[in-house]
């Protein structure tokens, strides 16, 4: 049993009781609600006569089905009209504050979380979405439920559940040129195993993970899930609290960021806590990172031939040949070269203006291939707006990007955005499962933003190092 | 008790001490939510009707001829009893993945392993998720496969698995167990009961301010 990390601390700061099943009842500080999962519990709440215990704990967005092209309601979608009306008539007649696209806050609720100062460290955050552990990246425990449990959220604010065993992952050593937090992650579950995490919640540490910004920590608690492991973690330090600083919570109430701060030291891990488990990871040694497969969990370096699936432990072989079929990709090669029909540069994973930004210093200049075509969806609304002031939605639309309105967008394909037939797409998002980007024989290569840049821009999937070193000749 | 916040009035959950029926094979590790439902068929407001979709994209193609899958094959109808591999479930939190799998007609589903929040949303289901060992797990879908019409018991509180001649020794997650053979499943009207404590939680986190948590009515 691990003890004296921020998870036991935070845990044991939540609990109300013991419940009859063993599990523990914990309060939840923040819930955060959207219009796919929601919908069935306010349903189930109304039929018991009951009412949101916490609205004022509870905060709600549109991102799944909202249209990232024209969003003039009703939207031409009949079935997400009929969800985003659900959702405002829900929310409203509850007191819970929504960002809505009217008000400029819309965005993918793990973006519009953290830009907010709705999400804290030391808090328990929940949602109806498995990427909620995009929220540990502040030390705050957070994890993806079911309506089911959204109901009881609602109805008593809180969650009934067991506690799960630490495992700290320590990435030590400096990344190299052109590796980023999404190379960071992918090589944890390509080297974890899609189900390693589960019963775990994952603390990430180490000089790679403490010298990444936000940006990067919530890429890599947001995949945690991609892992098996529900929730990721990484102690708040100064990087976190200069984020809290310049969020709504606090940049007009330092007195409040003062009141707090000790709080979210206190739940800091201990240096002397003990883990059930400890995985090091050479940060050193890890390359441009995409998936060869069907799960987040087929990765390879890109410079690393993709596995021979009779070389794999047994119980891949099936899933891996399933998948190089589906893929088309060969034991031995690299995916290097790899054709791609699509970039797609959003998601609650990659969204964020550091990422755009970074893509759109190596897009400059350049021009998206003939045969490919592009979209960025920014994470949020404030994020769209911040890169239009920084002029980085021309720097992309004038390479050839579709530049659109922010949402899930192609991540899950439940709008207009999806693959047609057996595209091959470069993605940023998190989930490269068959039919995940709304086709179901569509390809899906998982990489970080800059990868997707550049496979935009060659057509194919790029080795970004390589890249910029022409760049600079 | 009486706070409207709070107010229950729920019948206890209902037992489920065991599973009776016949199977049906879904062979594989990592069976994603999104093999299990697309995530299209998600635009609804309601879990009514889901059922249908089940698996969609394995059992039909473009034009929406049925391909080969258990779920397409006459044997199986009216099986109850779902028997998969490893790391079943993975993937997204939709709790709509066990809703249509519920609503066609799945009881119970047994395998090697299961994603968390997919066994999470299967017991707020009364759907037990029930595992045992690799050997035993395809042993029992070979089984199926040649006996579609046998029936397969799940003793959930013996935590057994009986099918012809064999009983196979299987696991039951503890809480699991004992939340739905005692039938306290509904978390809801279990954690309603504990309102004062919950303020009392509440009040003693420092973020969270006075006016977000709801007065008692005392």
């Amino acid at each position: 049993m691990s003890e004296g990390t921020l998870y036991d601390k935070v845990w044991d700061r939540h609990t109300v009781t013991r419940l009859p099943t063993g599990q523990d009842q914990l309060f939840v500080g923040l819930h955060l609600v959207h219009e796919v999962t929601s919908p069935q519990a306010f349903g189930m709440l109304k039929e018991r006569g009951q009412e949101v215990a916490f609205p004022k704990r509870t905060h709600a967005t549109v991102d799944h089905i909202v249209p990232t092209g024209n969003r003039d309601r009703p939207y031409r979608d009949e079935a997400a009209e009929s969800m985003m009306a659900e959702l405002e008539e829900n929310v409203r007649g509850s007191g819970i504050e929504f960002s809505d696209p009217d008000s400029g806050n819309q965005g993918i609720v793990h973006v519009i979380g953290p830009e907010q100062g709705l999400t804290q460290p030391g808090m328990t955050i929940v949602c109806g979405d498995s990427h909620t552990s995009t929220h540990g990246a502040f030390g705050a425990l957070a994890f993806g439920i079911g309506t089911s449990q959204i109901r009881d959220v609602l109805a008593t604010g809180c969650v009934a559940m067991e506690k799960q065993k630490v495992r700290k992952i320590e990435v030590t050593g400096e990344l190299g040129e052109g590796v980023t937090a999404k190379d960071v992650i992918l090589t944890i579950i390509g080297k974890l195993g899609t189900d390693g995490g589960v019963g775990h919640v994952y603390e990430y540490a180490g000089e790679a993970i403490e010298s990444l910004g936000m940006e990067g920590r919530m890429s890599i608690c947001n995949m945690s899930i991609e892992g098996g492991a529900r929730a990721g973690y990484v102690n708040p330090d100064e990087t976190t609290y200069e984020w809290l600083k310049q969020t709504d919570a606090f940049a007009d109430d330092p007195e409040e960021f003062e009141r707090l701060k000790p709080y979210w030291e206190s739940i800091r891990t201990d240096e002397d806590a003990e883990y059930d488990d400890v995985v090091t990871i050479d940060g050193s040694a890890i390359e441009p990172t995409v998936t060869w497969g069907t799960t987040p969990g087929q990765t390879a370096g890109i410079t690393e031939p993709i596995p021979d699936p009779d070389d794999l432990p047994e119980e891949d072989r099936d899933t891996a040949r399933r998948a190089q079929k589906h893929m088309r990709v060969e034991p031995g090669d690299t995916m290097e070269g790899y054709d791609i029909d699509v970039a797609f540069l959003g998601s609650c994973t990659n969204a964020r203006l550091k990422d755009l930004r970074e893509a759109a210093a190596f897009v400059e200049g350049r021009e998206v291939d003939d045969d490919v075509r592009a979209m960025v969806v920014p994470g949020s609304q404030r994020v769209r707006d911040a890169a239009e002031a920084e002029g980085i939605d021309e720097v992309f639309k004038d390479a050839g990007f579709d530049w659109r309105e922010p949402g899930c967008s192609m991540c899950l394909g439940m709008n207009d955005d999806q693959l047609v037939g057996d595209e091959a797409s470069a993605s940023s998002s998190n989930r490269n499962f068959v039919g995940r980007q709304g086709s179901k024989d569509g390809r899906t290569v998982l990489m970080s933003p800059i990868m997707v840049a550049a496979a935009a821009v060659t057509g194919e999937v790029t080795d970004v190092r390589e890249m910029e070193e022409v760049a600079t000749v | 008790m009486s706070s409207p916040e709070f107010s229950d009035g729920e019948a206890p959950a209902e037992k489920v001490t065991e599973v009776s029926g016949t199977g049906i094979p879904v062979r594989g590790n990592d069976i994603d939510t999104d093999q299990i439902i697309p995530a299209r068929f998600m635009k609804v407001v309601t879990f009514d009707g889901l059922g249908q979709f089940s698996f969609f994209d394995q059992r039909f193609d473009d034009d929406d001829n049925e391909k080969d899958h258990p779920f397409n094959e006459e044997k199986y109808r009216g099986a109850n009893v779902l028997v998969v591999n490893a790391n079943f479930g993975c993937g997204s939190s939709r709790e709509h993945a066990p809703q249509a799998l519920m609503r066609w007609g799945i009881d119970a589903v047994v395998g090697e392993s299961f994603a968390e929040i997919f066994a999470g949303n299967c017991l707020a289901l009364g759907v037990p998720t029930v595992t045992a060992d690799q050997e035993e797990i395809e042993a029992l879908q070979d089984y199926v496969e040649t006996n579609p019409d046998a029936e397969v018991d799940i003793d959930v509180a013996a935590e057994t698995i009986t099918y012809g001649d064999t009983v196979i020794d299987a696991t039951v997650h503890d809480a699991q167990r004992k939340a739905l053979v005692e039938g306290v499943w509904d978390t809801t009207a279990l954690m309603g009961a504990n309102e004062g404590a919950v303020r009392e939680t509440a009040r003693s986190l420092p973020y969270v301010p006075d006016d977000h948590i709801p007065e008692d009515e005392a």
